[in-house]
């Protein structure tokens, strides 16, 4: 019986007077690949914040377990020891060290003092980011900062990782390097994947779980999910406004 | 005994009446002192730790008016807001302006320029305090003896106040200082430049700085250390109040003032400056967007 | 370890060479110049050092720093007037700072306080402390056998003396010694601390605390930790400021104080170690020198040095001038 990594009981998550994420069961199981897609403001970066404790979950929001673990409560930090890794919408590193030493800071939890180094090596090795590895983050493009933040997950080998967007702004040749990774990755870990680029979605396979205005939609595979009128109907509706 | 009886009653209802005006001078000297603060922080994000020295200048202005032989109301309420306003549009222009977005660098850039102000007015006046004689007598309250220019103070700031909430609610120029807190883009879609209306909103922090100042100069002996005296508890005000304009400079000097003037009742001063200090901590442990962050969100 | 080290590029060399010649002529001082002001100026830089530690490498600003050194000064001079004797004394002006800043730091961390709203609470703190202590005059304000002393202070403590020998007391050359010592091992540990792995999350906690709490680090805990040893920096310093001055007033807990020791650290440069204490150190001086006349009033050139770096030298005097040397080699 394969581990459940997580699941949402009924998660609701309120801002102001906008109901961002209405009564969602989401959940994934051990090296599942999911693909999580609806339109602009749907709850999707609201979901991953839930999931990772960036928005701390109250017992009045609904139910977060993580590989068996009710987080309601917990901080980022407790989250993540988990097992959990995520690279943001916008990308969240360390502009003002070096490719290398944000690479050493994530995996220095994991692998201690020996270890730290070779994992940071071979993470270097399988993102191809041997030419960066003493330039400032801060110096790199958009494209490779994602690919950096990529690497502080893959430094942790998670069990979970939630990536928010990880194609946005790259070529269509690193769009098939980046699905080879992420098949590479979900060989290891359960992945949720957001992503406007249905292309993207398409290559990638796995499931899918629309989200919309909050609440989940529809969820199936790829195709079917794609076919299906009311999907197409929020989308082009959404995309006539 | 009958006759006892009620003149203890009329003492104790004087002396409530006492605590009460105290009370309420407090709030106004809080929100006085604080509003040129206040409209800087909320409008532009930006931190004036200049802003006592500025205050400290509006005195020393009147002062110097007075002594010259101007009429003081005329001194405190139109030149010593003038002097400073202008004073406020140079500092944004040499320093301020090219330090936007850099919250911690202006507040160093500002302390800097506020120690700059204390040197020059040292130099100029010299290190003897100067005054000028309360233009307003005082008056009698049962057995007490009331200053009455603290009425005066008291009127002004809730002239302020009301003017401030006036502008901000019923004229474009509010709607542009509104949206314009909101971000600076909305000041350029309604086709202001941000740039001038930030100086411009400098501009005005600095004359209402300046205005406290003169207000506030019949008070006490002026030195050129006194900006110091204001800056803290300004700093503090405004901070807890948070974004906020007037909302929360008003409830924060409410709070404040009201604690500092109880406690201190009950004890002494310095007691209820230590209180209010600590209640402002522990305030803005719970609300650490400041008052206006947790209530009051949309308000001017 | 050392192979890491050789890897954590971004923070820049340490110049071994320019330290141990800077010692070696600090070691050597006394046979040319009286030592009283350099002692205070070492007392200084490392007030200046702590704080540069704590800000420019973990970004924890404190407005109100001058808690800790006041904390440490008043500490000593009552426990040792208590005791009569100063190890003790000494201890306790160290570990009471660092105590009292865990607390202070644990409640503004842990509430997730952002950077303006924590300036206003270390402000704070230090201002009731300030006026407290000017507000204790009377014999019902003392501690033991130290009267409090209000705006006056408490004079007349016994200054530090030999361990374990009450009647062989520390001053002049011995003290600069001491102070120098004390200069020399704070900054030894705070090199080792930012080499450990500690030191390098402070680093990232820095850069983006956000990204290092996702990557499963506690980060409040870590800035409790960098901010109570801080404070026992602080506080150690003002235990040999006490010790020096042979008297101590609220005016250490002021304001002014707290300010100035934050324009030394970014005049000297924020981000190393070095640039706070030679900040102190020459505007030290300058403050000294300036206090002897009454022309040009001190506020004023310091308050013109604060604006002028802010403006034109950002990272403060000795980033620019390694800057400098670093251009001018590639240019050769």
């Amino acid at each position: 019986m394969s581990e459940m990594i997580v699941e949402t009981r009924d998660l609701s998550m309120r801002f102001g007077g906008v109901l961002a994420v209405n009564n969602v069961n989401f959940n994934l199981r051990e090296r599942e690949l999911r693909c999580l897609i609806g339109p602009n403001g749907a709850g999707k970066s609201t979901l991953f914040k839930c999931m990772t404790g960036l928005h701390q979950i109250h017992h009045s929001n609904g139910r977060v377990f993580i590989r068996g673990h009710d987080v309601t409560g917990w901080r980022p930090h407790e989250i993540v020891q988990l097992g959990v890794g995520i690279k943001t919408q916008v990308p969240s590193v360390m502009n003002g060290l070096t490719v290398w030493e944000n690479l050493w800071l994530s995996a220095r939890r994991i692998h201690g003092k020996k270890g730290a180094s070779p994992e940071v090596d071979r993470v270097i090795a399988e993102l191809g980011l041997q030419t960066h590895v003493r330039r400032m983050v801060g110096e790199l493009g958009h494209g490779q900062r994602q690919i950096v933040e990529i690497g502080l997950v893959l430094c942790q080998r998670p069990k979970l990782v939630l990536l928010d967007e990880p194609a946005a702004g790259i070529t269509g040749a690193e769009a098939d390097r980046l699905v080879e990774l992420i098949h590479g990755i979900n060989q290891q870990a359960a992945v949720v994947v957001v992503d406007h680029d249905m292309n993207f979605v398409r290559m990638l396979g796995g499931t899918v779980t629309v989200l919309h205005q909050g609440a989940v939609l529809m969820e199936g595979a790829t195709d079917a999910v794609m076919n299906n009128a009311k999907v197409r109907e929020v989308y082009i509706g959404n995309r006539a406004k | 005994m009958w006759v006892e009886t009620r003149t203890f009653q009329r003492v104790e209802m004087d002396y409530a009446a006492v605590v009460f005006l105290e009370i309420i001078y407090m709030i106004a000297f809080l929100a006085l002192t604080s509003a040129g603060l206040a409209v800087v922080f909320g409008m532009m994000r930006v931190i004036n730790l200049a802003h006592g020295e500025f205050v400290m200048i509006g005195g020393y202005t009147t002062i110097a008016c007075a002594k010259a032989g101007v009429n003081v109301y005329f001194a405190m309420l139109v030149v010593s807001p003038l002097v400073v306003g202008i004073l406020g549009l140079l500092v944004e222009r040499l320093v301020v302006r090219q330090l936007y977005g850099r919250m911690i660098d202006t507040m160093l850039a500002t302390w800097g320029l506020s120690l700059l102000m204390v040197g020059i007015v040292t130099f100029i006046f010299g290190n003897t305090a100067v005054s000028v004689p309360a233009p307003i007598p005082g008056y009698e309250l049962g057995e007490f003896q009331m200053g009455g220019y603290n009425l005066f103070i008291i009127g002004i700031a809730t002239l302020l106040i009301l003017c401030m909430w006036l502008v901000m609610r019923f004229t474009r120029l509010g709607l542009v200082a509104r949206g314009a807190m909101q971000s600076a883009d909305v000041a350029s879609s309604l086709g202001y430049d941000p740039k001038r209306v930030y100086m411009w909103t400098f501009t005005v922090g600095a004359a209402l700085s300046g205005l406290a100042g003169g207000v506030l100069a019949p008070l006490t002996g002026l030195l050129p250390s006194s900006g110091g005296a204001y800056i803290a508890k300004a700093f503090i005000t405004v901070i807890t109040g948070g974004a906020a304009v007037i909302t929360g400079t008003l409830s924060s000097s409410v709070i404040f003032g009201t604690i500092n003037q109880v406690v201190s009742f009950g004890s002494t001063p310095v007691i209820g400056e230590i209180i209010m200090l600590a209640f402002a901590v522990v305030l803005l442990r719970l609300m650490p967007q400041g008052i206006t962050g947790r209530f009051f969100r949309n308000a001017p | 370890m050392i192979g890491d080290a050789a890897n954590f590029t971004s923070a820049g060399r340490t110049h071994w060479g320019w330290i141990i010649a800077i010692f070696i002529l600090l070691l050597l001082l006394p046979a040319v110049f009286d030592t009283n002001t350099p002692t205070l100026l070492g007392i200084w830089a490392l007030f200046a050092l702590s704080l540069g530690l704590m800000w420019g490498y973990a970004g924890i600003l404190s407005f109100g720093h001058a808690a800790y050194f006041g904390l440490g000064a008043y500490t000593y001079a009552i426990t040792s007037m208590n005791l009569g004797e100063s190890t003790a004394a000494w201890i306790f002006a160290i570990v009471l700072p660092a105590f009292v800043a865990a607390l202070i730091g644990a409640m503004m961390f842990y509430g997730r306080i952002s950077d303006v709203y924590m300036g206003v609470i270390t402000l704070v703190f230090s201002l009731i402390l300030a006026k407290f202590m000017g507000a204790t005059a009377g014999d019902a304000y003392s501690i033991g056998s130290a009267r409090l002393g209000g705006f006056n202070g408490i004079p007349a403590f016994p200054i530090l003396n030999v361990p374990g020998d009450p009647s062989t007391p520390i001053f002049g050359t011995a003290l600069y010694y001491v102070v120098l010592c004390c200069l020399v091992v704070c900054y030894l540990v705070s090199r080792w601390v930012l080499s450990s792995a500690f030191g390098r999350v402070l680093l990232g906690i820095r850069e983006n605390e956000a990204r290092i709490e996702l990557l499963g680090y506690n980060a409040p805990a870590y800035k409790t930790a960098i901010f109570s040893l801080s404070a026992a920096m602080a506080g150690m310093a003002g235990c040999l400021f006490a010790s020096w001055a042979e008297i101590v007033t609220p005016a250490l807990f002021g304001l002014g104080q707290s300010v100035e020791v934050i324009i030394w650290v970014i005049a000297g440069g924020l981000g190393t170690l070095m640039g706070p204490i030679i900040g102190a150190v020459l505007l030290g001086t300058m403050k000294l020198l300036l206090g002897g006349q009454t022309f040009i009033d001190n506020s004023l050139v310091i308050g013109a040095i604060l604006v002028l770096v802010v403006l034109l030298l950002p990272k403060g005097l000795l980033p620019t001038l390694m800057g400098w040397r670093n251009n001018m080699g590639n240019a050769v």
